[in-house]
């Protein structure tokens, strides 16, 4: 039997106001087990601690009852002051009178009568409750970062520079993303690749970092600290040792015609190439699915003219296997694609372009050398149409779009308005948008110097249609909201600010991480104010737009919180779990792998275990075995059992049960 | 539950939350003092696949007249599948009461997200409002678990 | 048919492919024959039965003897191939420890239902077309078949059976089948006061024999539920209507999405106990809501209550109906 101690905290007047604590106090004395009752104006102050501390001693006790506010709240502290006083934290339990009882019952008989009961209930739970001790894990002090953009680059280097290994995966053949494919950066106009390649060669040349590129995490297993990760690394056909980036091979090939993902396919690449002059590692690539040798065994050109000797047709995937105790999710976003959005004739003209398309356009290593040229026919345009929320906020109930806000378009819409007014002032520039925001440091200035001394002319509106004519303008239809008329312009071009969704290698990792995802396919942050880089899932975390749409500094500033967060982690040498997991009675599990299904940790196993029977006689039978490393303590697994081997400690069956029975009594 | 005859039919809720959404929500309609009746006790799992029918036909066998569960919306459990799994148990289980003839009525499940107090409250009001009318639960009571 | 099976069986035993084989053999009287474990071929040739009252699934003794040495033989109807797999799915049997025969059936006749027809003192049957003629102490009597069938062969799977190492009797027609679900919506057709008396009528006779139980391949536990002091609901006898309805409640549950339709819960229930009815209910729910589902149709399929989807049925869409 345990000895019971009963503490009913005031809580000044929120709890004492509605509930008669004193009664409560006195009508739990009498339950079976419980060897002291008090009750105290605050129980969570050092005070009311210490007369909790101060019962354990004087009455020898086992197990304590709270009756205060939620256990969301001040479970950790009593449970910390059981410790304090000797006896197991986890032979706690706290009755929750004041969310549940004081603050929404008035009546203060009914209230008291309720406290009472559920003082009863948490009394029942105790007395089944068994000391817990939470088991401990080792951790690898090495991270894995998946994903080599902005985000993945900062949250490698601040780990690196803390002095711990960092691997990153990139699936395409350099480092860099979507930043490498910006010309400018708002609001200070200052050149991305400037500010960029430095850090891709930081990450090359620091010696903690190893890059991975056009690789792909396969398979990942283990839990927080004891990460293993398969990570396929890509043939290239060219040996990364050998090849020294010099990109005679990529001016040879005969294969010309392949549009250049570099540059969204507004020019083509060779069957080898290497994305652009500034990629790391700087190493060519065969394109596998449009190289004449791979394909037919007849050519060789890159081979012949490789004097490095580095090109290998033979090579095949590898893969590498390594452990990690930190994984760091950095897989980004892509603009959505615009199929199903022909009213602003995407697919029909090729003078309708992307913003991420517009980048190139101006770029001076884009398709056209940075000079604003119409993709159609290569002259300059007089009159541009930008196209906010293209698939941004759109209606919850439409067929396209997303409903969120892409949050980086107006700004970008707003440098893309003021760089070509600024280069090309003989330019009109409209922008429709549906409202413009610019929360952020020096945004809001910026797009006012766009309004202001750029003269964009800003038009609160929505387009509805874009009709190319047969002398090669666009017809922008249109409504202005203000003016409350309908427009009809005439452009030359006409620029959408698409939507930006994650990439779409999102999901299959998330479900090998076992990480949350909402219903857009944006990672889910363990809390979205307290804990914003963290996934729910324990050792994954979170770095830019693989957890919602982000603009470059605030990227910057979640992957370096991303990192610190993996530097706390591998700063331990070992990690004390949860000890509220499931385990499993042997003498009663089937082995039938019911429980295994259900988990969503891979938390179980089963092994083949040699029993004595009550005959006397030996049986090998297959049964469960819980990881409670692993293990995060949902329970699906209790139900899924049909033997009910499978229970969950801290929630067990019967201490379950004995709550409801205490309150049906 | 009394049944003392000359005070009106007082229903027993169990309310089974989950720790991580509803079992917040409620905390949260506590702390913008959404009253419900007293009427519903809560008892606070890891999550809503915790919830074995086994407790679900324990809470009807000791008295209660009415039994929800609450947990995260589909897709924000906090296990990222649990409530997917309680979803097809419960939707299993309360058709069976159905079939074997216990009112409806009795039983529930509502997702509740750790910011929908207002909604806690309400769907205790309204779980409430409809055990009460259906009246004391007679079909799956166990007779020794009663006070005279 | 029964030659057949001796002599391959012998066959089997006798080179030693096979250490023992799980048939069928006679009682005491003519219609209760009953699971048996032949070691040897003498045995088998005198005791082995394959006859019309050969409705059990012996698929479930195969448990026991997955620890034995050599691979067991065991003869499996159409409908136990189902349950065969079921227990492979679940690791409760494995395959390499087993030799499975196949064997035709045209439905097996249910003594039970013989003697609610007024057939008792039966000492043998054989079928006669679409009728069985049975040998009574009281003389020789005549049914219509699909009078006297289990009630699992109303609804016989038909076509292939879904694992076998050898198929015996493959041209033997099954018996033709009717709409399994008839009588479960005959049931949600009804009030909930007429289906609350209906059940209360049905379970109330419940004496807590277990037989369900231990008879149910998919209550394949080495301990139930109802023995775990740790479950919280362990209980021997139903004393309160509370506790017949407890238990066939949850054993319907535990069984919900494993249970192949075998039918041996009701055929074995000494009080007619219409069983497969709770059990036929979550089937017809589990195709309404999630797909149909036919469980043990092929090995390692994942059970619909261990399995989700993100748009699955919310539970108020059973109020709705």
């Amino acid at each position: 039997m345990q000895r019971i101690g009963v503490f009913v905290c005031h809580c000044g007047t929120n709890i004492a106001g509605t509930v008669d604590v004193v009664a409560v106090a006195d009508a739990l004395r009498l339950e079976p087990g419980v060897v002291v009752s008090e009750e105290y104006q605050y129980m969570c102050s050092e005070a009311g601690q210490n007369k909790i501390k101060d019962a354990i001693k004087a009455n020898g006790l086992t197990g304590i009852v709270v009756c205060s506010c939620s256990p969301r709240m001040h479970e950790a502290t009593f449970r910390k002051t059981a410790a304090a006083a000797g006896i197991n934290p986890y032979m706690v339990e706290i009755a929750n009178i004041r969310e549940q009882v004081s603050w929404i019952h008035k009546d203060k008989a009914e209230g008291t009568e309720k406290a009472i009961i559920l003082g009863r209930a948490a009394i029942a739970k105790v007395h089944l409750n068994a000391p817990l001790h939470a088991g401990e894990s080792p951790v690898t002090k090495r991270a894995l970062v998946i994903g080599g953009g902005i985000a993945g680059i900062q949250t490698a280097l601040d780990i690196a520079e803390a002095g711990f290994p960092v691997d990153i995966v990139e699936k395409n053949p350099t480092i860099g993303g979507k930043m490498t494919q910006i010309d400018k950066t708002f609001p200070t106009l200052d050149c991305a690749a400037c500010i960029l390649t430095p850090k891709m060669v930081d990450c090359a040349q620091n010696e903690n970092i190893r890059i991975f590129a056009y690789s792909e995490v396969e398979a990942v297993s283990g839990f927080v600290g004891n990460f293993t990760a398969k990570i396929r690394k890509k043939a290239r056909y060219v040996d990364e040792v050998k090849c020294t980036g010099c990109g005679l091979c990529t001016e040879k090939c005969p294969q010309k015609k392949i549009p250049n993902e570099f540059n969204l396919g507004m020019d083509n690449r060779r069957a080898v190439y290497i994305p652009f002059a500034q990629a790391v590692p700087k190493i060519a690539t065969i394109d596998a699915e449009h190289c004449t040798m791979l394909k037919t065994g007849k050519c060789g050109v890159c081979s012949k003219v490789c004097t490095a000797g580095a090109i290998d047709y033979k090579q095949t995937d590898t893969i590498i296997e390594e452990q990690y105790g930190a994984i760091v999710v950095a897989t980004g976003y892509n603009p959505i694609n615009l199929d199903k959005f022909d009213e602003f004739a995407y697919s029909q003209s090729p003078d309708v372009v992307t913003s991420l398309e517009f980048e190139r356009l101006t770029n001076a290593a884009g398709p056209t050398a940075g000079t604003l040229l119409r993709p159609s026919d290569g002259k300059h345009p007089h009159t541009l149409v930008f196209v906010q929320c293209v698939g941004s906020r759109c209606d919850a109930g439409a067929e396209k779009g997303k409903q969120y806000c892409s949050k980086i378009c107006c700004m970008y819409t707003a440098k893309h308005a003021m760089l070509v007014r600024e280069k090309y002032p003989d330019t009109e520039v409209y922008v429709f948008y549906i409202d413009v925001r610019t929360p952020g440091k020096n945004f809001d200035e910026f797009y006012r110097r766009a309004v202001e001394e750029y003269g964009v002319h800003y038009i609160k509106g929505m387009v509805g249609k874009v009709v190319p004519e047969a002398d090669g303008t666009l017809t922008v239809q249109a409504s202005d909201l203000i003016a409350n008329e309908q427009l009809k312009i005439s452009a030359d071009m006409v620029v959408l600010a698409a939507a930006i969704e994650p990439d779409k290698s999102a999901r299959p990792l998330a479900t090998m991480l076992t990480a949350s995802m909402d219903t857009n396919d944006f990672f889910t942050e363990a809390h979205p104010k307290l804990r914003p880089v963290e996934s729910p899932t324990a050792g994954i975390f979170l770095s830019g737009a693989c957890q919602g749409p982000k603009d470059i500094p605030e990227t910057v500033s979640q992957a370096s919180a991303a990192a610190a967060k993996v530097i706390g982690l591998l700063a331990k040498n070992s990690l004390k779990g949860n000890p509220c997991v499931a385990s499993s009675n042997e003498a009663m599990c089937n082995g039938c792998s019911s429980c295994e299904r259900v988990c969503p940790y891979g938390a179980i196993s089963y092994e083949d275990k040699e029993f004595r029977m009550p005959d006397r006689t030996t049986q090998i039978r297959r049964v469960a075995s819980v990881n409670p490393a692993v293990c995060q303590g949902c329970g699906a697994c209790t139900v899924a059992c049909p033997s009910g081997a499978m229970d969950l400690r801290g929630f067990t069956n019967r201490q379950i049960m004995a709550e409801v029975d205490a309150i049906c009594r | 539950m009394s049944m003392n005859e000359n005070k009106e039919f007082r229903p027993l809720i169990v309310a089974f939350c989950c720790n991580w959404c509803s079992y917040a929500g409620a905390d949260l309609a506590g702390t913008n003092r959404a009253s419900y009746p007293a009427d519903v006790k809560i008892i606070r799992v890891p999550c809503s696949c915790r919830v074995n029918p086994t407790f679900i036909l324990r809470a009807f066998q000791r008295g209660a007249d009415g039994v929800i569960m609450c947990g995260c919306h589909p897709g924000d459990c906090h296990y990222t599948s649990g409530n997917y799994y309680a979803r097809r148990r419960m939707t299993m289980m309360f058709s069976m009461l159905d079939y074997l003839g216990i009112e409806k009525g009795r039983t529930r499940v509502e997702w509740v997200s750790a910011a929908e107090g207002a909604k806690f409250a309400a769907t205790m009001n309204e779980f409430v409002e409809t055990v009460t009318a259906l009246g004391p639960n007679k079909r799956l009571e166990d007779l020794r678990c009663k006070e005279n | 048919m029964q030659g057949k099976l001796i002599e391959r069986a012998c066959a089997l035993l006798e080179s030693g492919e096979v250490a023992r084989v799980i048939g069928w053999k006679s009682g005491e009287l003519g219609y209760d024959t009953t699971p048996a474990v032949f070691e040897t071929a003498d045995e088998l040739r005198a005791d082995f039965v394959y006859g019309d009252f050969c409705g059990a699934n012996l698929s479930k003794y195969l448990i026991k003897n997955m620890k034995n040495e050599g691979k067991t033989l065991v003869f499996l109807k159409l409908c136990d191939t189902y349950s065969f797999n079921q227990l492979l799915t679940e690791h409760r049997i494995k395959r390499e420890k087993t030799y499975v025969i196949a064997v035709g059936c045209a439905g097996m006749a249910d003594p039970e239902r013989l003697r609610g027809l007024g057939v008792t003192g039966i000492t043998g049957i054989c079928t006669d077309g679409d009728s069985y003629k049975i040998d009574t102490v009281y003389g020789e009597k005549t049914v219509a078949k699909k009078d006297a069938l289990c009630i699992k062969c109303l609804s016989c799977k038909g076509g292939e059976p879904v694992v076998y190492d050898e198929i015996i009797g493959g041209d033997v027609t099954p018996p033709e089948a009717s709409d399994r679900f008839e009588q479960v919506r005959a049931l949600e057709a009804m009030t909930p006061d007429e289906r609350f008396d209906f059940w209360r009528g049905e379970l109330s006779r419940c004496i807590r024999c277990n037989a369900c139980r231990n008879v149910c391949p998919a209550c394949s536990c080495e301990s139930c539920v109802f023995d775990n002091p740790d479950s919280g609901i362990a209980q021997k006898a139903a004393v309160t209507s509370f506790e017949e309805n407890n238990f066939h409640i949850i054993r319907a549950f535990h069984v919900a999405g494993r249970c192949t339709d075998c039918g041996e819960c009701s055929r074995v229930c000494p009080e007619n106990i219409p069983l497969h009815l709770l059990n036929r209910k979550f089937i017809s729910d589990i195709d309404h809501f999630y797909g149909e589902y036919q469980a043990g149709e092929s090995e390692g399929q994942r059970a619909p209550l261990v399995n989700y989807t993100e748009d699955d049925a919310e539970p108020s869409a059973i109020y709705d109906r």
